[in-house]
């Protein structure tokens, strides 16, 4: 019984595009990983297109999971707004933080971005002077907060000008990732 | 009449018609009196073009026939059953209290007892395709008054079967079958056998022919179904028309009911033209030329009659007093079932020729004479109740001092009515249709029945102190005379308004009141959000593009209020709608500079 249950849903995708059509790297990433049994995908702009979040769905989808992974492209160095307005919801005391709250205590956290720009472009000294784990920050420290382990981000860089062929080998690595994490746990 | 005989005249029939009910339609005299009109053209007092007009009138009465069956496929025996006490309360009193007076009148005049008790039977009657065709045609069927109206005719119908069987023990031909015991369980064997069969026989029968896919065939059952049912009623001595109108009621459960309405449809329609058409060519103009003042006179003398008792009943029904006249006037008449009746009394010898042609002549006056009354009535008397807030009387409030009154609690103000009571906010509930009151009350909103465009109604809903005036009333006049009002006597008030469509949002606009909503335009909008969803679209996507053009909307409707002149607002409209493309446009092409350009390598 136990295992039937910690197999469903151990993954969570939360994903926030507002034009998914329009979004080739991100559409392929989540073709490539989306039959993996054991994840669950949440778009948040089709399932929440006037941002009226359902914040006890939305917890009760956090508790099964143990790898959380937002997924979005990077919008004025951050993610799009209703990933925020996500946060703000479902990241509530008594249930994330604060007294009794303990839901995500030991959970895993990763960013996957997709940036327009190179990778040479954001570090020191570059076009957007920082590295990007410097703009991830504060899902780094809200994932601290909230008792959970922070994971290296998975990122897509050069969005805009990738070609096909690099995108479906982005799309397998992030794939590997994903399972990789899944026989981690499963030797613990 | 050999073939080519038919031809001729239904060409007759059929032009005179076609020439003349649209004619009559647009001076806003009504179809009635078209076919009338038509009827007298070609009959032989006008081009004589048809001979036995008689006979087509007999024929044509099937016109009344299918006419009920029609009304009894939309009700259902237990809303008949709920109509028992209007039916036989109101039509009773109609029927005897006016063949009580034209009988006493009649004998006054000197005819004998017999006679006298007849031509008041036969009197008393109305016309039901007069009378139901036009409530049909003002969309009035369903109200009160609608409602009454047609009690007294479905009476007037269980009536004549009494009248009929009295003509032969008046008249000097006896022969009756003297067996009321077997007539009556031949009756009740006709109408069980309708039942039993109308339950278990019709749908087998309807799927069979429906599976042949042959229209014509479905149309031939339904046409043989009720002269079928109609002849049986006939061969036991039931009025065919009120057969029939069981018959419908009976059926009015099957689910075929809907086909059956379709098909029957069109041939109402045109043989109650025919109808309608035979009792203007039946019209002897010759007897009215012989004696002119005699004839007005019994016209008129049956007119005030039957206007009196009506309006005396419906006084006492407590209808609207703007309704009075209408349902007076719809019932006043004389009826086709005064033709049968004289023509059946003629038979027996209970009634001499001479008075059932002078007689004929008066009905089939009386009857023009509806259609005229009742656009007098529509224009000029029904207006000024409506001004005079001479409605029923208003119910008293006794809680005026709820922050929020509604106006208009129909499908609209019910949805707003429920969010805030939802929401515990106390609210006011003006409404002035009863039926739609009687629903929400049912359901436990505190309803109250009123005029809202009369200050003195708004003034007792508490309008000095609420704070918001919600109108959600059908009529756009209606909405924009409560608004007139409540601003000009009570400025603390806001008002939120439902705007029917663009033409009423300007009205508010010029009224200052911006906080309205196009009624059908948020419904619209969703569901082309969801044809966008379905064309691919994301949700959020759609909802944004929606926005767009709700506020595009919104823009172009500031633009226009301040301009009146109709070519202006049509050519504002032409170039709104090439804004509006090129708005999509660039928040398309937006949309792809961002995806392509901020963010990518420089």
């Amino acid at each position: 019984m136990e295992t039937v249950r910690t197999k469903r849903d151990k993954i969570l995708i939360i994903f926030a595009h507002p034009y998914p059509l329009q979004s080739r790297v991100n559409r392929l990433l989540l073709q490539e990983v989306q039959d993996i049994p054991e994840i669950k995908i949440i778009d948040l702009y089709e399932k929440y297109p006037d941002f009226y979040i359902d914040t006890p769905s939305e917890q009760q989808q956090l508790i099964t999971a143990d790898l959380i992974i937002f997924h979005h492209p990077f919008y004025w160095y951050s993610a799009p707004a209703i990933l925020k307005q996500w946060q703000d919801c479902v990241l509530e005391e008594g249930f994330a933080l604060g007294k009794g709250g303990s839901a995500l205590h030991g959970k895993k956290l990763m960013s996957t971005v997709t940036v327009g720009h190179s990778k040479r472009s954001y570090q020191l000294g570059g076009y957007d002077r920082f590295p990007i784990e410097q703009f991830l920050l504060p899902y780094e420290q809200m994932a601290i907060h909230c008792g959970m382990q922070y994971l290296t981000p998975f990122v897509v860089y050069g969005a805009h000008r990738i070609t096909e062929s690099e995108v479906k080998d982005q799309a397998r690595n992030y794939r590997q990732r994903i399972l990789n994490h899944l026989s981690e746990t499963d030797h613990e | 009449m050999n073939n080519h005989d038919l031809l001729a005249n239904t060409l007759v029939y059929l032009g005179a018609a076609v020439m003349a009910v649209p004619f009559a339609k647009r001076l806003g005299l009504g179809s009635v009196l078209g076919y009338l009109i038509a009827g007298i053209a070609i009959g032989p007092w006008g081009l004589a073009l048809i001979a036995n007009s008689l006979d087509i009138l007999h024929f044509a009465e099937f016109g009344v026939v299918l006419l009920l069956f029609l009304i009894g496929l939309e009700l259902n025996p237990k809303r008949l059953w709920e109509m028992r006490r209007p039916i036989f309360g109101i039509g009773t009193v109609q029927v005897v209290t006016t063949s009580l007076i034209i009988f006493i009148v009649c004998s006054l005049l000197g005819l004998p007892w017999h006679n006298a008790l007849i031509i008041a039977m036969g009197l008393s009657l109305s016309s039901t395709a007069i009378a139901l065709q036009s409530l049909k045609e003002k969309n009035q069927l369903s109200t009160p008054t609608g409602q009454s109206v047609f009690s007294i005719l479905l009476f007037q119908d269980i009536a004549v079967i009494p009248m009929l069987a009295l003509i032969p023990i008046l008249g000097s031909n006896m022969e009756q079958s003297s067996e009321p015991l077997l007539e009556t369980l031949k009756v009740i064997a006709v109408i069980g056998s309708i039942i039993i069969g109308g339950h278990f026989l019709t749908r087998p029968i309807f799927r069979f022919i429906a599976a042949t896919h042959l229209r014509e065939i479905f149309t031939a059952f339904s046409l043989l179904l009720v002269i079928g049912i109609a002849l049986l009623m006939d061969a036991v001595g039931m009025s065919m028309a009120l057969g029939s109108f069981l018959a419908g009621v009976i059926l009015a459960e099957s689910e075929y009911r809907h086909e059956l309405e379709i098909e029957i449809e069109p041939f109402k329609g045109l043989l109650l033209g025919l109808f309608f058409i035979s009792i203007g060519m039946t019209i002897d103009f010759g007897l009215l030329l012989d004696q002119p003042w005699l004839i007005i006179a019994l016209v008129f003398g049956l007119l005030f009659i039957k206007l009196a008792v009506l309006i005396i009943i419906s006084r006492a029904e407590k209808l609207p007093a703007s309704q009075q006249g209408l349902f007076a006037f719809l019932l006043g008449q004389g009826g086709e079932f005064a033709f049968i009746l004289f023509t059946t009394a003629v038979a027996a010898g209970a009634l001499e020729q001479q008075w059932a042609s002078l007689l004929f002549v008066v009905v089939a006056l009386s009857m023009m004479t509806t259609p005229l009354l009742l656009l007098l009535n529509e224009r000029f008397i029904e207006p000024r109740f409506l001004h005079l807030g001479g409605h029923q009387p208003a119910d008293t409030i006794d809680d005026p001092h709820n922050p929020v009154i509604i106006a208009g609690f129909g499908r609209f103000g019910r949805t707003i009515g429920r969010l805030l009571h939802a929401n515990k906010i106390p609210t006011t509930i003006l409404d002035h249709n009863p039926d739609q009151i009687e629903d929400a009350r049912r359901f436990g909103y505190r309803v109250y029945y009123g005029d809202a465009s009369r200050l003195d109604m708004l003034r007792s809903a508490g309008a000095e102190e609420a704070t918001l005036l919600i109108i959600t009333v059908n009529d756009p006049d209606m909405a924009l005379a409560i608004t007139d009002l409540a601003q000009q006597h009570f400025s603390q008030l806001t008002i939120l308004a439902r705007a029917r469509g663009m033409g009423a949002a300007m009205e508010f606009l010029k009224r200052d009141v911006s906080l309205f909503h196009i009624e059908v335009q948020e419904s619209a909008l969703l569901l082309a959000e969801d044809a966008l969803k379905q064309l691919g679209y994301g949700a959020f996507h759609a909802k944004q593009m929606a926005h767009i053009f709700r506020n595009h909307e919104q823009m172009l409707l500031q633009k226009m209020y301040k301009t009146d002149a109709l070519e202006k607002r049509i050519h504002i409209s032409h170039m709104a709608r090439k804004e509006l493309t090129q708005i999509l446009e660039a928040d398309e092409e937006e949309q792809q500079y961002l995806h392509n350009h901020s963010w990518g390598e420089r």
